[in-house]
């Protein structure tokens, strides 16, 4: 069995940042693995674990940078990992899912695996929509928002994490595309070993032609990008931690709040 | 091709709060481009849904009756064939759990680009959209370069509508193709119906990332007992496996309204805002002075939680 991981790395923004043109500003920014992905990651690596004979390869859309952050899921035990970019990628503003559809599917098809685990949604831009888009294009079956999977043979019986408290129960037939929620299972750090063993992991480059698949303008561009206002009228105190605890106190027992 | 489809959302028996949301989001669409709104129902009781989604604004409601609950699959289908048959310029859906579900893969076969979880839109002369970027630390007006597209809208970004409406109401002849329907729900569970009901709390002491590491928790029950209040959670703590899930509170949790709410070192994301913006005075603790808490909170403490929480719980005691 194969299990294919959709791995991101996300740009994490300083509570202080300045906006230059149409992105943050790159001294703002810290790049790291995809919160989601760290998931989807630890789920592949537990199926890996407890069943024979699974192996599991990451496909990163990304530039070099993104290199450190593939290693991360190498080191976590993941067995090979491929990244896919070209240059003509740098100038696009936002990617849009088909086009990262299209290019993951690119991967997908030379790795014919049974299960594609992809995060729920990236960190930074928070689209929500690469894993369903790539199923799509794979023609493979998805489900969206999954936070416990078990498999049985060639179906995934999934809960998806709908609003409210509630969990959807399905059963998805494989190969199938499984976005993967945030506390379906506990991400393990890299062990030592892990990192050193993850230098010696095999990380392919691969570009767009490499795949097939022709770059098209993007149908996305951003007009603006600007610090929302805030609508705070939010009443601050201010001092000494025991200055405000005691206002605060002097507060909550005005609202009726007392032990 | 000036028509806007809104796909509608219900789940068990019930039509969901953004289903009416949606009709003003496409209304306001459909006005950009001199369309008309055509509204798509499918499954479960699809007469009684286009009866209570007949409101002002809509000009054609579509029902597919196949199935009670929501299917990928059948959405799927039912969506693309309604785009297709009215020629839809646009087709909107809710930036739900099952919005994401099936949106992207129509999307994908339609080529129509999509932008998921738009908070504002202008469909003058071309689609425009406002959306959030970088973990909601910025916010981008998007150009959408194409004649069509999919979007899916913020929950709580619109108004419902509310006035009666007068649009014609049709059965969809939909042309379900069984091989393509791989998934089966098979039934729903409710999480977290543990012994105590954080929704029913008056005062709430609420704990999300800032506070590092489980063992500190301690003071945050400190806090409740000195308080009489009772401890909730954003998401963090709840993944971690801190705290139970059902004293998570926000959109994927349980909704609060609580008189006090205490927000001890959480950001306030827009979907732990969604779940105790209710709460009659909101209080947040956070050494971040730009955390969006601050936009929604009523009073606030800007310093350490560490420092803050014991000099408050002593002050109970």
């Amino acid at each position: 069995m194969k299990i294919l991981v959709t791995v991101s790395e996300v740009a994490e923004a300083d509570d202080e940042f300045e906006i230059d043109g149409l992105s943050i500003d790159d001294r703002y920014l810290t790049y790291d693995l995809n919160e989601w992905d760290d998931y989807a990651i630890e789920e592949a690596v537990q199926i890996s674990e407890s069943h024979d004979d699974v192996e599991v390869v990451t496909v990163t859309v990304g530039p070099e940078r993104a290199e450190e952050t593939i290693r991360q899921g190498l080191a976590k035990g993941a067995d090979r990992a491929v990244r896919v970019w070209d240059d003509k990628l740098d100038d696009v503003e936002l990617v849009d899912s088909a086009t990262k559809a299209r290019l993951l599917a690119g991967v997908a098809r030379e790795e014919d695996p049974d299960l594609v685990l992809s995060g729920v949604q990236t960190a930074d831009m928070a689209f929500g929509s690469t894993g369903v888009a790539l199923a799509s294009e794979l023609g493979y079956e998805w489900g969206a928002v999954v936070n416990q999977l078990d498999l049985e043979d060639d179906v995934a019986s999934v809960h998806r994490e709908l609003e409210g408290g509630v969990e959807e129960l399905t059963e998805v037939e494989l190969p199938a595309v499984l976005t993967i929620q945030t506390g379906i299972n506990e991400p393990r750090y890299a062990s030592l070993r892990g990192i050193r063993q993850a230098q010696s992991k095999p990380l392919d480059v691969k570009s767009p032609a490499d795949l097939g698949v022709e770059l098209d303008q993007s149908v996305l561009s951003l007009t603006s990008l600007e610090e929302p206002e805030t609508e705070s009228d939010v009443d601050l105190f201010e001092g000494s931690a025991d200055d405000t605890a005691e206002e605060l106190a002097t507060l909550l027992r005005e609202k009726g709040v007392e032990a | 091709m000036s028509d806007v489809l809104a796909v509608t959302e219900h789940r068990r028996g019930d039509l969901r709060d953004e289903s009416f949301e949606l009709i003003t989001a496409g209304r306001e669409l459909a006005d950009g481009s001199d369309g008309d709104l055509h509204l798509a129902v499918i499954s479960g009781d699809v007469d009684d849904f286009a009866d209570e989604l007949n409101r002002e604004g809509v000009d054609a409601i579509h029902t597919v009756d196949r199935g009670e609950e929501f299917n990928h699959d059948i959405y799927r289908q039912v969506t693309e064939q309604l785009a297709d048959e009215i020629d839809a310029q646009y087709i909107v859906a809710p930036h739900s759990v099952n919005g994401l579900d099936y949106a992207p893969a129509v999307a994908q076969t339609l080529g129509y680009p999509l932008v998921t979880d738009i908070v504002d839109a202008d469909a003058e002369g071309g689609l425009s959209v406002t959306r959030e970027l970088y973990n909601g630390k910025t916010e981008a007006d998007v150009e959408v370069d194409s004649e069509r597209a999919f979007v899916t809208v913020r929950p709580g970004e619109w108004d419902a509508t509310e006035g009666d409406g007068s649009a014609t109401v049709e059965a969809f002849d939909a042309a379900i193709d069984e091989e393509q329907v791989r998934s089966t729900v098979t039934g729903f569970e409710e999480v977290g119906a543990g012994d105590v009901d954080i929704s029913e709390a008056e005062v709430l002491v609420s704990v999300g990332r800032g506070i590092e590491e489980e063992d500190n928790l301690d003071i945050i029950f400190d806090l409740a007992e000195a308080l009489d209040a009772t401890v909730s959670s954003s998401r963090p703590i709840v993944d971690n496996g801190w705290l139970p899930q059902d004293r998570q509170v926000g959109q994927s949790g349980k909704k609060v309204t609580p008189e006090v709410y205490i927000a001890v070192g959480i950001s306030g994301a827009v979907q732990h805002v969604a779940g105790m913006k209710g709460a009659e005075t909101i209080i947040a603790i956070n050494n971040d002075p730009s955390a969006p808490i601050y936009d929604i909170a009523d009073y606030g403490i800007v310093d350490d939680l560490f420092d803050v929480v014991p000099a408050l719980t002593e002050q109970f005691e």
